[in-house]
């Protein structure tokens, strides 16, 4: 599967098209909306931060340098405004110290994301089963119906994508130290 | 290479739950109608005949504008509107 790079999708959002935007928020929602419960914002601070960051990418995305550099560029003003909030909230009652726990997990989120860019190259098929078991949390039952597979190949199916992926993911970061528990 | 990088790959994927997906479709939508969003509430604001029309036809006036009325946008223009 052949997946459109980021400089392409900012040239093609900088050139105003607006499909371009939508896919880089679907590529960007997962890890944005991480860092947001990373700093344990409330939810109702959490989407707005979501939202302005979002807002304000599209606003700026003309002054992102390096066009290869869009997700630490998100990540930056995620974090930025992520701390903020968490600032203004401070002024009317004092937190314990969810700076630093975001700023500890965000590399950690990177990793992540780098696995889910790996996911997205995978077949369908395997994409699907992966993201429903891992990051939806869906049981294995949840899955068969909605993928219309008897529940009982559902573990081996998992067992196969992960070897998969675990291969694919090889390839392309050879290896990756930080993957290592 | 770690021996068991695959229960490593599966919490790293655990790590990245999908956005609440109206959060994603406003994000995705609201940038994109900001400038007919804008231009709107201006007129609303400045023209109390206008502030009418708009709120008893929502959709008309986007339809006007070029903005697409998704649930999206039309919250927008409500908040920014102060609209119940």
């Amino acid at each position: 599967m052949s997946v459109v790079s980021d400089p392409e999708l900012v040239a093609r959002c900088r050139a105003g098209d607006p499909d371009a935007w939508r896919e880089l928020v679907e590529r960007y929602s997962r890890y944005v909306y991480a860092i947001t419960q990373a700093f344990r914002l409330p939810s109702h601070d959490a989407e707005d931060v979501f939202q302005d960051t979002f807002t304000r990418a599209y606003e700026r995305l003309h002054t992102l340098r390096d066009d290869d550099a869009l997700r630490p560029w998100l990540a930056s003003l995620t974090r930025r405004l992520c701390i903020d909030r968490l600032r203004a909230s401070a002024r009317e009652q004092p937190l314990e110290d969810p700076e630093a726990e975001g700023e500890d997990r965000i590399e950690e989120l990177t990793d992540a994301f780098a696995v889910h860019a790996a996911l997205a190259e995978l077949p369908e098929h395997c994409r699907e089963i992966l993201d429903r078991f891992f990051a939806r949390d869906e049981s294995y039952r949840t899955i068969a119906d909605a993928l219309d597979l008897p529940s009982g190949t559902i573990a081996s199916r998992i067992s196969r994508c992960l070897a998969r992926l675990r291969e694919h993911f090889a390839e392309e970061n050879d290896p990756d130290p930080r993957l290592e528990v | 290479m770690d021996p068991h990088p695959e229960e490593r790959l599966a919490e790293l994927l655990a790590l990245l739950p999908p956005a609440p997906q109206g959060w994603v479709e406003a994000a995705q939508e609201l940038p994109l109608a900001r400038p007919g969003l804008d231009r709107l509430v201006a007129r609303a604001e400045a023209d109390a005949r206008f502030r009418e029309l708009l709120i008893a036809d929502l959709e008309a006036a986007f339809a006007q504008e070029g903005v697409e009325a998704d649930a999206a946008t039309v919250e927008a223009i409500r908040r920014r509107l102060s609209l119940p």
